[in-house]
């Protein structure tokens, strides 16, 4: 490793609309390096490489690479370059084969008559699974591979165009834990051939095993870059979530009633299995682990969107079977999804529009709109959450992130529930916002609904709730009480790979 | 208790936009078609005439408020000129097999119904197929149904009471006219006016949200294509009185025609954008546009030319028009 | 073992075919002697060329994951417009004849193209009005009159009639459009590329692979391949009018559908468009000779397409199924 470097950024910015994505951001990497990129989700990292990449150009901001500035409008001028990305599904072509996925773009051709050289391709492609370690051919349909072998082809795809810069984005986030040692091998021998790594993830384990250097990126802003033997796990975390835990989240004493949701059990084949939980009024639950540990998943099941293959769900003691979001909101149970974009708001809507959505059927008279009714509970619910726009008739479009999700809250509560569901409420949102929102659940708390919070950040969670419930790879692994709980124990949960087994069964520690 | 709320809950009058609508394009376009058959044609704005010729095209415009209902949800249904001949070859069968009158209308607007339905229930049951692979396959399979029927014979024979519907006038104006401003204002009311249209519009826009904020998404899209089918099935029986007869290959096309004139009156292709307004006046632009090409003695084969282009024409514009502002990352 | 299960299944499934289209040959054998003949089969393929030729155009615009509608319109537009041409210049060379239909087929197909790759408009909307457009236009062309057997020169007709090497002429072209098609399908990039293109578009997009270029592309080999059929279609039976192939694009797009092309994009094969396209052949040969009611065969077409789509999703949501059983939770 040397001083001098292979990539350089410096005061990136990149907005979209509702969104600061990046601001003000540099970074650097060296030959020669692995280069790990942390930070919670909508920390902008993903943008990040989408810039290094080409997909997208900055607002602002210079990029440089081998010290020469550098500026690309599309992947193929990265390409060039030497950059390569890997992300987790995007770019491959599930009905070809892995030689055509690895040379897609750059095949090889007969000089003379431009016919693919099939056998040069195969041929080549072979030697860098081989190179590679993989026990696969070039044959095999790329759709037919596991997600592990995916990403050893779109590793050999990116040694094909003899890239000096990979990117790699969490690439460990679906594999086991043998997967991801074969994945560590293969990056360390890339590094060693003299080849840049950056390699985003969640995970402690992959940054302590593999990173020479680490960055953390928080809400879009550079926090800091540090060698990897200066930072320890907890320095690491505090770095991601910034803050001192309990002052943001001034946490209320509220008398905690009766339960009203109860969960035995319920599972969804390949998603997840046996969770068991409950929330009682008056009290938040908060629901954390990794992104993919199956929380948005298990959410999704009690709302009805996906109903479980197995389990019981009680509302009030009484059992239930919502089989659709309909359903749910009809029994009491309002639901804020994870992404407000996509699933909470129709954006191209006013905010009125959008708030009073669910509630139709009881704003209007047998089916006919009643417009009266339903600007007087928007403008009411708007207050109450202090959405801030000039009026219920401002387009969702053209607020910012933090006042949209207020609208998507608004949403649930134009009806009458018992229970919400927050999955990530305050992501991708500033830090007033953030607090804002905190303070908009504390309220809800108060109010006497039940509340399931799920949440990656360890200072919401710890800071809000009452109590923790913890899932790791489709399973609950720890019910904890927030009051005794602490960091290391929730991270322990939700983190660390026991021993042998991949799929490790629930080890209660309650 | 209104006054209270902090927020702006009175709309403004927007007048610059009050005057940038679609709608008024429309409006000059037909002024300008009714200008041209009037020189081509003197008699044309003779009251009479004018009020008697949309008796010539209305019968299909009674499924361009249904199939408005299906591009708003960004779908597009292609086997209504199917259903309808399914729907009145059957009703000309059953008739002349001893079936009273009344109920072999009846009966034609049944099958169309459960044409249409099944169209919704096919699209509700299995998600991955698209709304083009469905509705073509229905469209070979309804016509198909109706070749198998009556192979190319043409059924007939009616009551003479049945040629009122599509002749028959009341104070001179045409019963089916009538029939038509009926059914513009029932769904018109339906779409802007009721949860169900608001429902059909969410979608349009966003399906994944719409469900996730508790509309009944299933049930919207199986009511949208049955009226579509069931609309198709009032067609039906005003073309067979108009026409005195049916047989297999009627209403081939009229799929194309009935699109045509909702992408012309405004309604997006890509779903959530339409007003009932727009797709009534297009109705009339296409019909007397046809009608006034048969007074030039054009034939009816330019009127083709003529549509097609509309089509497309007028999806460009929108596309112009609604060109989106650069779609929203979601992954940020 | 897993890795090779889809190449399998895609093989399991026309190996299906094939039986399939094995039993109802004896079937109808059985009822009809007629049938296995030399003389029927080669009346069989020759009729069946034609909706050969277009399938191919038709998987290529099917596996980009777009529809053309206009093809039956586009066959007898080109085909009118030939035959218009050959009836004014009785000597004109019968190659010419079939350039000309194909290049006017190049052009239409273009149209319809630049609609979609370019300005985004969707395949059913571009295809629906070309369809109609094209078919205006044939009438137009042709004043409303036929274009009859004996305006037609010897030569004109004998490109569907005569013989090459004692192989029926259309049975030669369409053996020559699939080894062009195998060619270009599997041993040049543009060809692979159609197929990512449709496999996964946005990576595509993001690999740098003309997207906009290549649809474009197909359409306008889809228009090509209409505007060949169209000069067949009038050769074989010595007549343009006005209604030719009327709705015979529903015909194309089943066969490719039996064929085991996807309509989600990315998957189809030229030997399983092969049987898809006997398959219908058969049925349409087949019926009179069973005494079944050529109205009929409209009807059994949608029922076998519908069956065959409804079959695919049946299948990938029990391999979906199978896939999340296997995850270890």
């Amino acid at each position: 490793m040397s001083d001098e470097t292979i990539l350089e950024l410096k005061g990136i910015s990149k907005l979209f609309p509702g969104v600061r994505a990046l601001d003000q951001v540099h970074f650097d990497l060296r030959p020669g390096e692995i280069h790990g990129l942390m930070g919670e989700n909508g920390a902008g990292k993903s943008t990040f490489i989408k810039i290094i990449t080409g997909v997208h150009t900055p607002d602002t901001g210079e990029m440089y690479i081998d010290g020469q500035p550098a500026q690309f409008k599309n992947p193929m001028e990265a390409q060039r370059a030497g950059v390569a990305a890997i992300y987790q599904h995007v770019t491959s072509y599930p009905d070809l084969t892995v030689a055509e996925n690895i040379f897609m773009g750059h095949e090889h051709v007969r000089p003379l008559t431009r016919r693919i050289d099939w056998r040069k391709m195969h041929e080549e492609a072979q030697a860098l699974l081989e190179k590679l370690d993989a026990n696969f051919t070039s044959h095999e349909r790329m759709g037919s591979l596991s997600v592990a072998r995916q990403q050893i082809v779109e590793i050999a795809k990116a040694l094909s165009t003899s890239a000096r810069i990979i990117i790699m984005d969490e690439p460990t986030a679906a594999l086991t834990h043998h997967e991801s040692d074969e994945l560590y091998r293969i990056t360390e021998g890339l590094r060693d051939s003299g080849v840049a790594v950056i390699f985003i993830s969640h995970r402690m384990e992959d940054i302590e095993r593999l990173a020479d250097r680490v960055t953390v990126f928080r809400d879009g802003q550079h926090v800091g870059s540090w060698n990897a033997s200066e930072m320890d796990q907890h320095a690491l975390i505090v770095a991601m979530v910034g803050r001192e835990i309990s002052q943001m989240y001034p946490k209320r004493t509220i008398r905690i009633g009766e339960e009203v949701l109860r969960v035995e059990n319920l599972s969804r084949t390949g998603y997840f299995r046996d969770v068991s939980l409950d929330v009682r009024t008056g009290e938040i639950v908060a629901l954390t682990g990794l992104v993919g540990a199956g929380r948005t998943e298990v959410c999704e099941s009690i709302y009805g969107v996906y109903p479980p293959d197995s389990g019981t769900i009680y509302l009030n003691g009484e059992p239930i079977a919502p089989q659709s979001p309909m359903d749910a909101l009809e029994l009491g149970i309002g639901h804020v999804p994870e992404d407000r974009q996509l699933q909470g708001l129709i954006l191209e809507w006013e905010i009125g529009k959008n708030i009073t959505l669910p509630s139709l059927a009881d704003l209007s008279d047998h089916g006919w709109l009643n417009e009266e009714r339903e600007r007087t509970l928007a403008g009411q619910l708007s207050d109450k959450l202090t959405v801030k726009a000039n009026s219920i008739f401002t387009t969702a479009t053209t607020l910012s992130g933090g006042n949209q999700q207020k609208v998507v809250v608004a949403k649930a509560l134009s009806r009458t529930l018992k229970l919400i569901i927050l999955d990530e409420p305050t992501k991708g949102v500033d830090v007033a916002a953030k607090a804002a929102i905190c303070e908009i659940i504390g309220d809800l708390a108060e109010q006497g609904y039940g509340i399931l919070l799920v949440s990656s950040e360890m200072p919401e969670v710890l800071g809000m709730s009452d109590r923790i419930v913890v899932m790791k790879q489709g399973h609950v692994t720890a019910h904890l009480t927030t009051a005794e709980a602490t960091q290391e124990e929730i991270l322990n949960a939700a983190m660390v790979v026991a021993t042998g087994a991949t799929g490790a069964t629930g080890t209660e520690s309650a | 208790m209104s006054d209270q709320i902090r927020i702006g809950i009175t709309r403004e009058r927007n007048w610059r936009e009050f005057f940038f609508q679609w709608e008024w394009i429309l409006v000059g376009v037909l002024l300008l078609v009714i200008a041209v058959n009037t020189w081509i044609s003197p008699y044309f704005l003779n009251f009479n005439t004018f009020i008697r010729t949309p008796a010539t095209f209305l019968d299909k415009a009674f499924i361009v408020f249904p199939m408005m209902f299906v591009l708003i949800l960004a779908k597009i249904d292609i086997s209504v000129g199917s259903t309808v001949a399914l729907s009145a070859v059957i009703m000309a069968t059953a008739y002349n097999a001893g079936l009273p009158m009344p109920l072999a209308m009846l009966l034609c607007l049944t099958v169309a119904g459960i044409g249409g339905a099944i169209n919704g229930w096919l699209l509700v049951k299995f998600k991955e197929l698209s709304f083009v692979i469905v509705t073509l396959s229905t469209m070979i399979i309804y016509r198909g149904i109706a070749y198998i029927i009556l192979g190319d014979q043409a059924a007939g024979g009616f009551p003479e009471w049945f040629s009122y519907l599509g002749w028959g006038e009341i104070f001179g104006v045409p019963f089916i006219f009538l029939a038509f401003i009926a059914t513009a204002i029932a769904f018109g009311l339906l779409l802007h006016k009721t949860t169900f249209g608001r429902a059909v519009f969410g979608m349009g826009r966003n399906a994944l949200a719409s469900r996730y904020s508790g509309v009944n998404v299933d049930r919207v899209v199986f009511t949208v294509f049955m009226l579509n089918g069931l609309m198709a099935g009032v067609t039906a029986l005003f073309l067979t009185s108009r026409m005195g007869s049916t047989r297999p290959n009627v209403a081939t096309g009229y799929e194309l025609e009935v699109i045509a004139m909702v992408a012309l009156g405004g309604v997006s292709t890509s779903g959530g954008i339409g007003r009932i307004g727009g797709p009534i006046l297009a109705v009339f632009i296409i019909g007397f546009l046809s009608y006034g090409m048969g007074l030039a003695n054009l034939r009816a084969p330019i009127v083709l030319v003529v549509i097609g282009s509309l089509l497309i024409a007028s999806v460009l514009v929108h596309r112009i028009r609604f060109r989106s502002k650069k779609k929203i990352n979601s992954t940020v | 073992m897993a890795k090779r299960r889809i190449v399998l299944t895609e093989n399991l499934r026309e190996l299906g075919l094939l039986l399939f289209i094995v039993v109802l040959a004896l079937a109808i054998q059985a009822r009809n002697p007629a049938f296995l003949t030399l003389r029927n089969l080669t009346a069989l393929l020759t009729n069946t060329s034609i909706l050969a030729i277009l399938a191919v155009g038709m998987m290529l615009v099917l596996v980009t994951r777009g529809i053309d509608l206009s093809v039956g319109s586009l066959m007898a537009f080109t085909g009118m417009v030939t035959a218009l041409t050959v009836a004014g210049i009785p000597d004109i060379p019968p190659v010419l004849a079939i350039a000309l239909s194909t290049a006017l087929g190049v052009v239409m197909g273009m149209v319809t193209g630049l609609l979609v790759a370019r300005f985004d408009v969707l395949p059913v909307i571009a295809t629906l009005g070309m369809m109609n457009v094209a078919r205006g236009l044939t009438y137009v062309a042709s004043g409303g009159q036929w274009v009859s057997s004996y305006q037609m020169s010897t030569e004109f007709k004998a490109i569907a009639t005569g013989k090459t090497l004692g192989i029926n002429n259309l049975i030669m072209i369409a053996v020559a459009v699939y080894v062009v098609a195998a060619y270009f399908i599997n041993h040049t990039r543009t060809g692979r590329r159609i197929y990512a293109v449709g496999s996964n578009p946005l990576a595509a997009e993001i690999s740098g692979i003309p997207k906009r270029r290549l649809i474009f592309l197909v359409y306008s080999i889809m228009g090509g391949l209409a505007g060949l059929a169209g000069v067949l279609w009038v050769a074989k039976f010595a007549s343009a009018q006005g209604n030719t192939a009327i709705g015979y694009e529903l015909q194309v797009i089943a066969a490719c559908i039996l064929g085991g092309v996807s309509i989600t994009g990315g998957v189809g094969r030229l030997s399983g468009l092969l049987l898809g396209t006997l398959m219908l052949g058969i049925l349409a040969n087949a019926l009179p000779l069973i005494n079944v009611s050529p109205f009929w065969q409209q009807g059994i077409q949608g029922f076998v397409v519908l069956a065959a789509v409804i079959t695919n999703v049946m299948v990938r949501r029990n391999t979906e199924r199978n896939a999340l059983r296997r995850r270890a939770i």
